[in-house]
């Protein structure tokens, strides 16, 4: 059998009469890159923020790496190896670039209840942020307040701040969400760079990107879970095409 | 350059306060004594509001406490020891554990009023307490002095010996502070004042952390207090109001120095102090012009009026050219 990290077992969410996921039972293997896509609304980022512990199930549990995390708070779960990015840039605006990634360096030392050295005297943090921001690729820009960066590289930094805290499995809200397509090149190929050695869960629009690194792919629909298979078992499946057209003739 | 004017301000300023009592009358050291203890209860509200994010309208309530605990401890005794006294402060760390345990877990508007509701619990306690005095407070007729066998090594009835007092819990104080703030516990604060909801997706425990940044203010304001109540020998419920002494105080004084400094709120004491000193010589309404000039601050200078000499000096010299342009100097027109 496959090595799972991530279980779901009929987790369920609604908010007053919406519900936005429903029985989603879902499988994520250790290594793998595994994109969950829909059509607006179909419950992907609610799926994110109850795996992060942004949000509580209402009902089903959650295991990762064979233990319980349902209900655990977002700190805890952090802690235990699961980093998320966010869809919507959610970054320290007044701090520079390493100051931000500092933060998140500094989240994997045992305590932060240190009251007496400088923290900047601390190499681990040091060398871990200096190398999230070398990963992301923001070097560069250690010194620039994360206000004055531009869209795209905010968006880098929200990557970094998350690897910089060495998570086993990353979870990815959209991360190229609103990015021009030089930069989308260059975080499609962190993300396969991070995928080498890294489980990915990915939340993407951008069909051409999801093609091109996902192993594997949900698609959901109304909260629910559509279908899951390889890129290939999506590609050729008559519900997903169902969903997508009908979608687009409708926009249309 | 912010830093070289920095650490020539503030060992000037420091010099001149040590060396005041040498020149100035002893009506003026008691004044500045009070300006030194106000600064330390409005440095420890700055850790709050300025650094943690945390809007305590009830931090008078820590200021008072240690007051209290002074006065209630020694108001029948003839001989105050500075070693028995001073761990009284520490009752004030206590309340604060226990206040701050139920307060930190609202936050917003909740945070402001329920700690505003825990102040105001504490005032009419004592307000209302003939035990402790009801609303006349209870007086002290002796100062703490601290003796080894029969010596009295340092004895604060003498106004000037109790100046460097409380300019040494000042100086302490500020470089407590100082130290944790550089410490990682200091960067985790400051995180959570700019974006709490990130911070502890990072994998922090931000309730800990916003906890132990509460009790240490608590300390520091009981500290204040008690300084106050030894200074002043008189201890009264007004210690904990929130609009007369208190709170309202306080947060002008971190607003008028500039928060998130911690100088700023010295500065900030200074400023009020002298206001409150001058301002009803000239009119009776004198409350009006005060509370112009803290919005006018407000308005103006967001950053308070410590933010002003970096500025002033920057311009005699020559301009860095990465410092942005002060916002209400003249501005060349945009190219193009």
């Amino acid at each position: 059998m496959a090595d799972t990290i991530l279980r779901t077992d009929h987790l369920s969410k609604s908010f007053g009469g919406l519900v936005a996921a429903s029985n989603v039972s879902l499988d994520f293997e250790r290594g793998q890159v595994h994109a969950v896509i829909g059509p607006n609304g179909a419950g992907k980022t609610t799926l994110i923020n109850l795996l992060s512990g942004d949000l509580q199930p209402d009902d089903g549990s959650i295991l990762f790496n064979g233990k319980h995390i349902t209900h655990l708070p977002p700190d805890r779960i952090s802690q235990l190896g699961i980093g998320r990015s966010y869809q919507k840039t959610n970054i320290f605006n007044e701090f520079s670039c390493y100051e931000n990634c500092w933060v998140a360096a500094q989240s994997r030392l045992k305590t932060s209840m240190r009251f007496f050295r400088p923290a900047s005297r601390l190499k681990t943090v040091r060398e871990r942020a200096e190398k999230a921001l070398e990963l992301c690729g923001l070097s560069r820009r250690c010194d620039t307040r994360a206000a004055a960066m531009s869209y795209g590289e905010q968006r880098q930094l929200e990557i970094g701040m998350m690897l910089a805290t060495e998570p086993e499995l990353l979870l990815l809200d959209e991360p190229l969400a609103g990015m021009g397509s030089e930069e989308s090149r260059r975080v499609i190929e962190l993300l396969r760079r991070l995928a080498e050695n890294h489980t990915l869960i990915l939340i993407e629009h951008d069909m051409d990107a999801v093609f091109a690194i996902a192993e594997k792919l949900t698609v959901m629909v109304n909260g629910r879970v559509l279908e899951t298979g390889t890129v290939e078992q999506i590609r050729n499946s008559r519900a997903v095409q169902d969903v997508y057209l009908g979608e687009e003739e409708a926009d249309g | 350059m912010a830093v070289t004017t920095r650490s020539l301000t503030l060992p000037a300023a420091l010099l001149i306060l040590v060396l005041f009592p040498l020149f100035g009358s002893s009506f003026y050291v008691g004044l500045l004594t009070r300006i030194l203890i106000l600064a330390i209860f409005a440095m420890s509200l700055d850790l709050l509001i300025g650094y943690t994010g945390l809007v305590s309208f009830g931090h008078a309530a820590f200021f008072g406490i240690g007051g209290y605990a002074l006065a209630i401890a020694f108001q029948d005794a003839t001989t105050i020891h500075l070693w028995q006294a001073l761990p009284l402060s520490l009752a004030a760390a206590l309340a604060a554990l226990v206040v701050g345990w139920i307060s930190i877990r609202t936050s917003g508007i909740y945070f402001i009023m329920i700690t505003l509701a825990f102040g105001q619990m504490f005032f009419y306690y004592f307000f209302e307490s003939p035990r402790y005095g009801g609303d006349d407070g209870i007086f002290l007729f002796f100062k703490p002095v601290l003796m080894i066998g029969t010596e009295s090594i340092l004895n604060l009835e003498n106004e000037n010996t109790f100046y460097y007092f409380a300019l040494g819990c000042l100086v302490t104080g500020y470089l407590l502070l100082a130290m944790i703030l550089r410490a990682p516990f200091g960067k985790v604060i400051t995180a959570i004042k700019a974006n709490e909801h990130r911070v502890r997706a990072l994998g922090y425990s931000i309730n800990r952390y916003k906890l132990v940044s509460f009790v240490i203010a608590g300390t520091l304001a009981g500290l204040a207090g008690f300084l106050e109540g030894a200074h002043s020998g008189y201890v009264n419920p007004s210690y904990m109001s929130w609009h007369s002494s208190g709170i309202a105080i306080a947060i002008a004084i971190v607003v008028l120095g500039g928060m998130g400094t911690l100088y700023g709120p010295i500065v900030g004491a200074f400023i009020v102090v002298l206001l409150q000193d001058f301002l009803p010589s000239l009119t009776e309404h004198w409350q009006l012009l005060f509370g112009g000039i803290v919005i006018s601050v407000a308005l103006f200078l967001p950053r308070g009026a410590t933010s002003l000499l970096p500025r002033i000096l920057s311009r005699r010299q020559t301009t860095r050219p990465d410092s942005p342009p002060p916002e209400d100097g003249p501005r060349e027109p945009a190219d193009g």
